[in-house]
């Protein structure tokens, strides 16, 4: 039913970017009922969202501790003020930190969740049964997790800063990097409140992504178990790619 | 009724049905027939809609279904049931949200109406007391029924059932298959199942139509059926040594 041409890359990139386009038409109409759409948006965000909050303070935490003691090792230098090793984790974890690597994690952990989700429900007829009771299944499936996506990664970009320049302090003190009241000068030290805006529209353009190419790829599977398996790889690498090359389109536009 | 004209649909330039013309009735179990890849299947996904076909026409009633937009074909829908291999029941979902699930998305029914509903379909299915299980923790004989529960909760016009028995005991199947010709009745509604299952013939075939090979090869009712000349009928029909023997005993006696 689906068939790709893989045979030709040049045809076989237009049909995909085709198809993704004509998906997310479905995905914007008009929902058939608003309350039936806002109860799934809720559970949703507790699934995408919430759940995804402990790996990300984790991560986010030992990210901010061993920024902080590499940015220490590279400014090993009597010349350079102590504060710096503050204002250099505070950089790299607002501006890079909490939205990419981030959205990177999120595509591991929500992209093949989402893949590997409405794949399933494609091979066992799930989507079929949906389609045939005259439901709008790519807007059912789809438009409920794009929301609670994009509403919800703010949040958890927020936490990553939040948990990460904590952690950065921690293990300043812990190892003797940095004393307390330098590390807090430091990360107040000529503060741009954009970058933060910055990371957090970044991190709604990476939701989007991440989301719907891993719908994307989940809801075009065919077969069985082996290819829900290799849609939920191809999602979490191109929406990798995605967000790399997205990244660099949104840094050169927001902060040249 | 449903009735189809000349379809022809292909998949990568291989022709899978072959101008295949047939009506099936109201308030009747029609049932489609043939070998797995004979295009049983897609026969039914595409009378259903769910795949385009290339050539052809599909009449539900008077409304030629075929040629509907994608807003007449969603508003359609609304009147059919349909009844997967796999029971097609979603997974995150109790029995009772599954049965609930075209309520809550298509009537305006308050909370305990859609519940008075749900069990009302599950009673006629004869499930309770399993209202609060997922699909996984119940049998698939009870997956059948749930899925058939979940069909009928709309009162639709037409009911499609893909292959209502496969992975089913005998025992199971039977009662799936009555259940079926029973709601069919009670509904009046026109039904189209798609089998293999030679029992299911004998209990509810008011009328078969045979696919062989993409085309329609024959058509009748179950008591034409043992009668038939066809070849290629009589090899499907006497496939299994059991049946082979039933033959040669009705033969001999």
């Amino acid at each position: 039913m689906y068939v790709c041409h893989q045979n030709n890359l040049f045809m076989g990139l237009f049909y995909h970017i085709g198809r993704y386009f004509i998906l997310l038409r479905r995905v914007f109409a008009k929902p058939e009922k608003h309350i039936v759409y806002y109860k799934e948006t809720l559970k949703e965000i507790q699934k995408l969202g919430i759940n995804s909050m402990g790996i990300i303070a984790i991560i986010s935490f030992f990210m901010g501790a061993v920024i902080t003691i590499q940015t220490a090792y590279n400014t090993e230098n009597p010349l350079l003020p102590t504060y710096l090793i503050g204002l250099g984790a505070r950089d790299s974890i607002l501006l890079e930190f909490s939205s990419t690597i981030v959205a990177l994690i999120l595509a591991g952990k929500v992209g093949s969740n989402i893949a590997s989700e409405i794949g399933t429900m494609r091979v066992t007829e799930q989507i079929d049964a949906l389609e045939i009771m005259g439901v709008n299944s790519a807007s059912f499936l789809i438009l409920p997790k794009l929301v609670a996506s994009v509403f919800f990664a703010p949040f958890l970009a927020l936490l990553s800063m939040i948990v990460g320049i904590t952690g950065g302090w921690l293990a300043g003190i812990a190892s003797g990097v940095v004393t307390t009241p330098n590390y807090i000068y430091g990360i107040q030290y000529a503060f741009i409140p954009f970058y933060i805006t910055y990371a957090l529209i970044k991190i709604v353009v990476f939701a989007f992504l991440i989301t719907t190419i891993s719908a994307y790829h989940g809801y075009y599977s065919y077969g069985g178990s082996l290819e829900v398996g290799r849609s939920s790889t191809k999602a979490v690498v191109h929406s990798s790619i995605f967000i790399l090359l997205f990244n660099l389109i949104l840094t050169q536009l927001l902060l040249s | 009724m449903i009735e189809v004209k000349n379809i022809y649909k292909s998949f990568d330039n291989t022709p899978v049905l072959k101008d295949i013309s047939v009506v099936f009735e109201k308030g009747k179990t029609n049932l489609i027939i043939g070998q797995s890849g004979s295009g049983k299947t897609v026969l039914l996904k595409s009378i259903v809609g769910l795949h385009e076909i290339d050539n052809g026409s599909v009449f539900y009633d008077d409304v030629v279904f075929n040629k509907l937009d994608f807003k007449e074909k969603k508003e359609m829908r609304k009147q059919i049931g349909m009844l997967f291999q796999g029971g097609a029941l979603f997974d995150s979902s109790t029995v009772e949200e599954n049965v609930m699930y075209p309520l809550d998305m298509f009537t305006q029914m308050s909370l305990s109406e859609k519940r008075d509903r749900a069990n009302e379909c599950l009673k006629r299915v004869n499930i309770e007391n399993a209202n609060k299980l997922f699909p996984a923790e119940i049998s698939g004989g009870m997956q059948k029924r749930v899925a058939i529960a979940r069909a009928i909760a709309l009162n639709p016009k037409y009911l499609f059932c893909d292959e209502p028995n496969s992975g089913l005991d005998p025992r199971t199947a039977i009662v799936i298959d009555n259940l079926i010709k029973e709601i069919t009745e009670e509904y009046n509604m026109t039904t189209i199942v798609n089998t293999h299952d030679m029992n299911s013939v004998m209990e509810i075939g008011d009328k078969v139509v045979f696919i062989y090979h993409g085309e329609k090869w024959w058509e009748g009712t179950k008591e034409e059926i043992f009668d038939t000349t066809n070849i290629e009928l009589n090899e499907f029909i006497f496939a299994s040594p059991l049946s082979q023997k039933i033959r040669d005993l009705k033969n001999s006696n």
